[in-house]
C-alpha cells in the first residue's frame, strides 16, 4: 500500500480485503470437502470390511446394509479354524526382520552413493529402481526353485530374504535422498576429530538423519506386512504371515464373506495401529527436507 | 614445532588441473592466509594439507613427515570449516570434546580440556546449548574450540569469518589475531577477503587459477606486488593503473611519458626495458595527491565522503581514476582536478604484467606480526 492512498480510497479497499478474505475461505472449504471424499472413498472399503467382519454369513451376501444385529461368531470361527496368533508372530518377525536387514544393507551403500559418489552411482540407483518395475511373477520360478534348492521354502529366514531383497531398493533409495540433504561439512568435521567410517554413520549420519531412517523403516515394515505374493507362493503353514491367513479363508468350499472380513480386519489391525502410533514420525520424516 | 611444506603440489578433477604445481613452506608458529579471488584453488589447496581431498601429485610434508597417505585425523591438524560445521544434535561441550571422545579418553579428562578451551573462548555458559540455540559468532566460536580442544599442530581455517556480518567479522578478527598469539599456534587462513589477509597474515599466499602468484608478508605485497594482478588484488580501492610510454630505461630507473604529456622518473630496476616500450603504470589511490600544477588531470565523475576520508572518481581519457583524499576537501562533481604521485610510489609493469623491480626496498617490507611478537618480547 503506498502513502498517498486517500481517505476514499479507504472503505474500497476494506470492500476488496473483504472479498479476498471471503474468496480463501471458500477456497479452503472446497479442499477440506476435496479432501473428506478422498479420505472417505479410500477408507470405505476398510469401513465395509470392518463391518461385514461382524454379519453373519448370509447377512454379508444380502443387500447391503448399514443395520443388522452385530455378531462376534466369525472372529470365534476363523480363530477356531487357524490359529491367528501364529501368522501374527510371523508377520511381525519376517516385517521387521527384513526391515532391519534391509537397513543393515541400505545405509552403508547409500552413504556411499550419497558422499562417495562415482559417474556410475546415478545409474546404479535408477537401476535398483527399475528392478521394480518388473513384476514379482518374472522371477518366481528360478526363486522358487532356488529355494526349494536350499531349503529355504516356508521357512522365516526365506521369506525374511525376499522381503528385504524385495525393499532393498526403496530403502536404499529413500535413505539415499534424506542423506544427500546433510551437508557434507558435518562429516568432514568428523573426519578432522578423527572419526572412522563406522564411527562417521553411527555418530553423526545416523542420529542426524534419524526421522529420515524411521520413515523409511516403517514403510518397509508396512510393505512387507501387506506383501501377499511371496507369501503366498513360498509358504504353506510354518512360515505363512498374515496374508496367506486371509488368502485360507477364500477355500475352495465357496468363498465366506463374513468370514474373510474378520479374518482381514484382524490381519489389518496390528499394522494400522502400528501407523497410527508412528504417523507424526511417518510425515515428519518424509516431508524432512523439505522444510529445511 | 609444526612446520609444513609444500612440493610442487598438484590436484587435477579428470582433465583439468585446478592446483598447478605449487611450492610453499609454512614456518612454526606463522599465521599464512591463502589468498584470492574464487575459484582460484585456495579452498581446494587448503583441503588437501587438511586430506579431505587427495593430492594428484607432489609431497605434502608436515613435520618432517610426509602425510600425503595418512587420512585427515592422522595428520594432527584442525580445521575450522566455512559453515561451522557444528553436531546439530550435541552440545557445545559434546560438540567440542568429539574427538577426544573417539580417541578414548575418559570423562574426566574431556571436560577438563574442553573447559579449558570454552575458558579461551568465553564459552563457559554455553557448554550445555545446542548449536542452534547459538548466535552465528558463538558458533563460530564453539567451532574454533572444537579445533583447540585437539591440540592440532596446525589449525586450518576455511572462509571462517565470511558468514559473519561486518561488525562482528571485525571482533572475530582481533580475536582470531590474540588467540594465535596465546596459542603460540600455526595457522593457515583461507579468504577471499584481502582486508583479513592484510591484517591477520604473517604471511600472504596469493592464488589465481590454481597457481601462486606471490608469497611475502603484507606490507611486501602491497610495496612490491610482484605482478599487476597482486598489485590490483592486494589494497583497497584498488590500484590505478594507467598506459604510459618508456622514454629512456636504465639500471637506476625508468622514465616515462605520462598520458598528459609530462615525464617522470620511477625508481625501478630498468634493464631490459627498451625505450618507447608501452608499459603500464600502477599508482594506489592512497598515493595520488591533489596538486594545481600536477602533471595529471581529469573531471570528477563521483565523490565518495567516508568522513576521515573522501575517494574521489575522477575520469582522465575515458579510465575511471580513484584518488583518496583528505576528508574535507571541498570539491564538487565536475570539477576539473590536477593531481600528481611521488615517483617512488609508482609501479612500473610490463606487456606481460610483471612488475620491474623497485630500487628501493620498503623499510616495512619484511616486517611481519612475528617481528611484533619478538619485539614486545624483548621489552618485557
Amino acid at each position: 500500500m503506498t502513502t498517498t492512498l486517500s481517505h476514499k480510497d479507504a472503505p474500497m479497499d476494506a470492500a476488496r480485503g473483504n472479498a479476498a478474505l471471503r474468496s480463501k475461505r471458500l477456497r479452503n472449504l472446497g479442499i477440506a470437502v476435496l479432501g473428506w471424499s478422498v479420505a472417505l472413498i479410500i477408507f470405505f472399503p476398510i469401513f465395509w470390511m470392518i463391518l461385514t467382519g461382524f454379519k453373519t454369513e448370509a447377512e454379508a451376501i444380502a443387500e447391503p446394509s448399514l443395520f443388522f444385529s452385530p455378531t462376534l461368531e466369525n472372529y470365534h470361527d476363523v480363530q477356531a479354524r487357524a490359529g491367528y496368533f501364529n501368522f501374527a508372530w510371523n508377520s511381525v518377525v519376517v516385517a521387521f526382520g527384513s526391515t532391519l536387514l534391509a537397513l543393515l544393507i541400505a545405509i552403508p551403500s547409500a552413504y556411499s552413493m550419497a558422499f562417495l559418489p562415482t559417474k556410475r552411482t546415478k545409474g546404479t540407483l535408477l537401476w535398483m529402481l527399475s528392478t521394480k518395475m518388473l513384476p514379482p511373477v518374472g522371477v518366481l520360478v528360478p526363486i522358487y526353485l532356488i529355494f526349494r534348492d536350499l531349503g529355504l521354502l516356508d521357512t522365516l529366514t526365506g521369506l525374511t530374504i525376499v522381503y528385504t531383497l524385495m525393499n532393498l531398493p526403496i530403502v536404499v533409495w529413500m535413505l539415499y535422498t534424506f542423506f544427500k540433504d546433510l551437508p557434507q561439512d558435518i562429516l568432514e568435521a568428523g573426519r578432522m576429530d578423527g572419526a572412522s567410517t563406522l564411527q562417521e554413520i553411527v555418530y553423526l549420519l545416523m542420529p542426524l538423519t534419524l526421522p529420515g531412517i524411521a520413515s523409511t523403516g516403517l514403510l518397509s515394515v508396512i510393505l512387507s506386512w501387506n506383501e501377499s505374493f511371496w507369501s503366498l507362493n513360498l509358504t504353506t503353514s510354518q512360515a505363512a504371515p498374515l496374508p496367506a491367513y486371509i488368502a485360507s479363508f477364500s477355500s475352495p468350499e465357496g468363498l465366506f464373506w463374513a468370514k474373510l472380513s474378520a479374518a482381514s480386519t484382524m490381519a489389518i489391525a496390528p499394522i494400522l495401529v502400528f501407523g497410527w502410533l508412528t504417523q507424526k514420525q511417518m510425515v515428519r520424516g518424509l516431508t524432512f527436507g523439505a522444510v529445511k | 614445532m609444526a612446520t609444513l611444506q609444500l612440493n610442487n603440489v598438484v590436484k587435477s578433477f579428470e582433465d583439468t588441473q585446478v592446483i598447478q604445481g605449487v611450492d610453499l613452506e609454512v614456518k612454526d608458529q606463522e599465521f599464512v592466509v591463502f589468498v584470492g579471488p574464487s575459484g582460484c584453488g585456495k579452498s581446494t589447496l587448503l583441503r588437501m594439507i587438511a586430506g579431505l581431498e587427495s593430492t594428484t601429485s607432489g609431497d605434502i610434508v608436515i613435520e618432517n613427515q610426509r602425510v600425503n597417505d595418512l587420512g585427515p585425523a592422522e595428520r594432527g591438524l584442525a580445521m575450522v570449516f566455512q559453515s561451522y560445521a557444528l553436531y546439530p544434535h550435541m552440545t557445545v561441550e559434546d560438540n567440542m570434546g568429539f574427538s577426544l571422545k573417539l580417541a578414548g579418553e575418559n570423562k574426566e579428562a574431556r571436560r577438563e580440556k574442553v573447559l579449558e578451551a570454552a575458558r579461551i573462548l568465553q564459552l563457559e555458559p554455553l557448554l550445555d546449548r545446542k548449536p542452534k540455540a547459538l548466535s552465528g559468532g558463538q558458533r563460530q566460536r564453539v567451532a574454533i574450540g572444537r579445533a583447540i580442544v585437539r591440540n592440532p599442530s596446525i589449525f586450518l581455517f576455511d572462509e571462517p569469518l565470511s558468514n559473519l556480518d561486518a561488525a562482528l567479522r571485525v571482533q572475530m578478527r582481533i580475536e582470531l589475531a590474540r588467540l594465535h598469539e596465546e596459542l603460540k599456534a600455526t595457522m593457515i587462513y583461507v579468504t577471499h577477503d584481502q582486508i583479513e589477509a592484510m591484517t591477520m597474515a604473517d604471511k600472504i599466499v596469493v592464488l589465481q587459477g590454481g597457481v601462486v602468484e606471490q608469497v611475502g608478508s603484507p606490507m611486501e605485497l602491497y610495496h612490491h606486488p610482484r605482478n599487476r594482478f597482486v598489485a590490483g588484488f592486494i589494497g583497497s580501492p584498488k590500484m590505478n593503473f594507467l598506459p604510459v610510454s618508456a622514454e629512456s630505461a636504465a639500471a637506476d630507473g625508468v622514465t616515462i611519458r605520462l598520458p598528459g604529456g609530462d615525464t617522470t622518473r620511477v625508481p625501478v630496476q630498468g634493464t631490459g626495458c627498451q625505450p618507447g616500450e608501452a608499459l603500464t603504470l600502477g599508482v594506489r589511490p592512497e598515493h595520488l595527491v591533489l596538486d594545481e600544477t600536477g602533471p595529471l588531470q581529469g573531471r570528477i565523475q563521483v565523490i565518495e565522503r567516508l568522513g576521515g576520508q573522501t575517494s574521489l572518481y575522477v575520469e582522465m581519457d575515458d579510465e575511471l581514476i580513484t584518488l583518496m583524499v583528505d576528508g574535507d576537501v571541498t570539491h564538487r562533481v565536475g570539477d576539473e582536478v590536477r593531481f600528481t604521485f611521488e615517483p617512488r610510489r609508482g609501479h612500473l609493469f610490463t606487456g606481460d604484467d610483471m612488475a620491474l623491480e623497485s630500487l628501493e626496498r620498503h623499510p616495512l617490507a619484511s616486517l611481519t606480526r612475528l617481528d611484533h611478537r619478538a619485539a614486545s618480547d624483548a621489552e618485557a
